[in-house]
């Protein structure tokens, strides 16, 4: 078998689109929430609103984003053997989007049984999907580092649910489980796997792809593609050994572990940077303002918690989570996956438009798919309501003005999105018109 | 290495530089400038592709019987990419910017996705595949091509 090399190998254009075009759906309503809660919100992490954000963010928006991006990704690199997209997007997308709504809701109204519900619906559309992604990259004759840390973040997605619908079962069987393992220990370690096993892992999977590409830096140094994804995965592991720790004691060994991790994630942002500053291409788009707010952000991160571990004053504070959240989820992982589906559905567009006309109706160039303008306003919007984000944890009185702001970056966002899928739609009915007229057939 | 492997990756970084060379001119509205910068990597990656379709190819496809495999599907994205050049050639001649730099931003995804598909598995493939012949047809295609930076 070969490895890919074919376009033939790409899903239909709906199987990705459908993610993308939700995810920003589900970001506009974190915003409302935080908007209609205001500073209650943001009293803790573990305020109801708090809690129903996150989950909008992390699982419709984060995971809806990733999901759609790694059954286009993972058919091209690993080649033709994703099982059947159209039907599993068609299953896992509307389960998704139901159980992130579920799990929001019963967030918001502490209602037990609607966690058993969103456990099962997550269980079962993430169940499809991994099987599927696994068996994709496990028998892919495809080579390459890149194949190496998509099956290591799928392995942190993997993780990430099963100890995530195990919260939630104990949340709805109201059951002080946890006879066994400790609740803030198994938090820690879902929190950790999603953030890093797999968001992260996936973000430095695709870095070392694209980053080079779109601004022709150099390439990442060789032992650093090795060191970084294995680094992760074994500081991931050992962090999970709290869960074997006696039951509500923090280890000392914890704080280490979790700098080393910290330590880890600052030398991928200062190297990312570093390799940007390198640039060849000068050209400053949408996508690398983005990518470099994502990885200052990460940087911000990581000296954060040095610092709330190091001035226990300040890590001890019920905001301080609430800090490393928003640097986290919009600063780091929402302006990348902005950023890359600035330059994807643009570049899908084409190549699915060019594969349809030919050189006879040559489509749009990638510019023409999303204004250029509309593209740097909103991320101008996007970097504005992170900042009053971080001002709102500070002075929560804030609260309210920040999050209007993140609801309308998203739906900016969600607007720039349907410009582009509009712009598909229009010259493929063109493209369909001219064959009809020509040969009275549509092209298949 | 073999000299195929070494000789074409570098090549296709050359035509990176020159690419770079000549979006900065346009960005800058040089326009004569320009017109040089883009004449030249027009030259040299249409080079490229000659080298490939008329030497490399051939050679891969009477070395496996594969004729309708990865060299099929290479051929096919040198026409893609020859059809952005047509589009940036009459964006230069028409002092068009904004044409200019859509056109070149497409071009550099297809090109740069095209350069890694062939250098991280058609070359190595060229290679186990021409075995002692790799070397000779090394130094033909260094010949054909342009060295270092201009």
């Amino acid at each position: 078998m070969q490895p890919a090399l074919s376009f033939e190998q790409a899903p239909p254009i709906s199987v990705p689109y459908r993610f993308f075009l939700t995810a920003p759906v589900f970001g506009a309503v974190a915003g409302l929430v935080l908007a209609w809660f205001g500073p209650v919100a943001l009293q803790s992490r573990w305020s109801p609103g708090a809690l129903a954000m996150t989950h909008l963010i992390v699982v419709d928006f984060m995971l809806q984003a990733m999901c759609g991006s790694l059954l286009q990704f993972v058919a091209v690199v690993a080649g033709n053997n994703i099982w059947r997209p159209h039907l599993v997007a068609s299953l896992v997308h509307p389960m998704i989007t139901a159980g992130a709504v579920f799990l929001a809701t019963a967030f918001l109204l502490e209602q037990p049984i609607l966690f058993l519900v969103a456990a099962l619906v997550f269980a079962a559309a993430l169940g499809l999907f991994l099987t599927v992604m696994a068996i994709a990259l496990l028998r892919t004759p495809a080579r390459g580092m890149s194949i190496h840390i998509l099956r290591l973040a799928v392995f942190g997605l993997l993780v990430t649910v099963a100890l995530g619908a195990t919260l939630a079962v104990t949340l709805g069987l109201q059951a002080d489980a946890a006879t066994t393992w400790s609740l803030l220990a198994m938090i820690n370690v879902h929190v950790a796997w999603g953030l890093a096993g797999w968001a992260l892992m996936l973000v430095i999977g695709v870095s070392i792809l694209v980053v080079p590409m779109f601004q022709l830096t150099p390439a990442y140094p060789d032992w650093m593609t090795r060191a970084l994804p294995a680094g992760l995965f074994l500081i991931l592991c050992l962090w999970s050994l709290q869960l074997f720790a006696p039951k509500d004691t923090v280890q000392a060994w914890q704080s280490g572990v979790a700098l080393a991790g910290m330590l880890l994630a600052g030398a991928y942002a200062i190297t990312t940077l570093w390799l940007q500053s390198r640039r060849r291409r000068r050209l400053t788009d949408a996508t690398f303002i983005l990518w470099r707010v994502a990885m200052l952000s990460l940087l911000a991160f990581a000296m954060s918690w040095v610092i709330f571990d190091l001035v226990p004053q300040l890590g001890d504070h019920s905001r301080a989570p609430l800090w490393l959240g928003v640097l986290a989820l919009p600063g780091v992982f929402l302006s990348v996956i902005t950023g890359m589906l600035y330059k994807i559905m643009p570049f899908l567009n084409w190549l699915h438009l060019q594969q349809q006309g030919g050189s006879a109706i040559p489509p749009p160039n990638m510019k023409q798919m999303i204004p250029e303008a509309s593209m740097r306003r909103q991320m101008w919007l996007h970097i504005t309501a992170l900042g009053l984000l971080l001002a709102a944890v500070l002075w929560p009185a804030l609260a309210s003005t920040a999050g209007l702001a993140f609801f309308a970056s998203c739906i900016w966002l969600e607007w720039n999105l349907i410009g582009a899928a509009r712009v598909y739609a229009r010259f493929r009915d063109k493209i369909r018109a001219a064959a009809v007229a020509q040969h009275g057939t549509p092209p298949i | 290495m073999t000299l195929s492997a070494q000789v074409l990756p570098a090549h296709h970084r050359h035509c990176d530089d020159l690419f770079v060379d000549a979006e900065e001119c346009v960005q800058r509205g040089d326009w004569a400038v320009a017109a040089t910068a883009f004449g030249h990597f027009h030259d040299q990656i249409n080079t490229h592709f000659d080298a490939e379709e008329t030497l490399l190819f051939p050679a891969f496809e009477a070395a496996t019987g594969m004729s309708s495999g990865p060299t099929q599907m290479m051929r096919h994205e040198h026409e893609q990419m020859r059809s952005l050049l047509a589009q940036l050639e009459a964006a230069c001649a028409a002092h068009d910017g904004e044409a200019y730099a859509g056109s070149a931003e497409t071009l550099l995804m297809l090109m740069q996705q095209h350069n890694m598909k062939e250098e991280n598995i058609l070359y190595p493939m060229c290679d186990q595949a021409l075995g002692p012949q790799a070397e000779i047809l090394g130094s033909k295609l260094d010949a054909m091509l342009e060295k270092g930076h201009a």
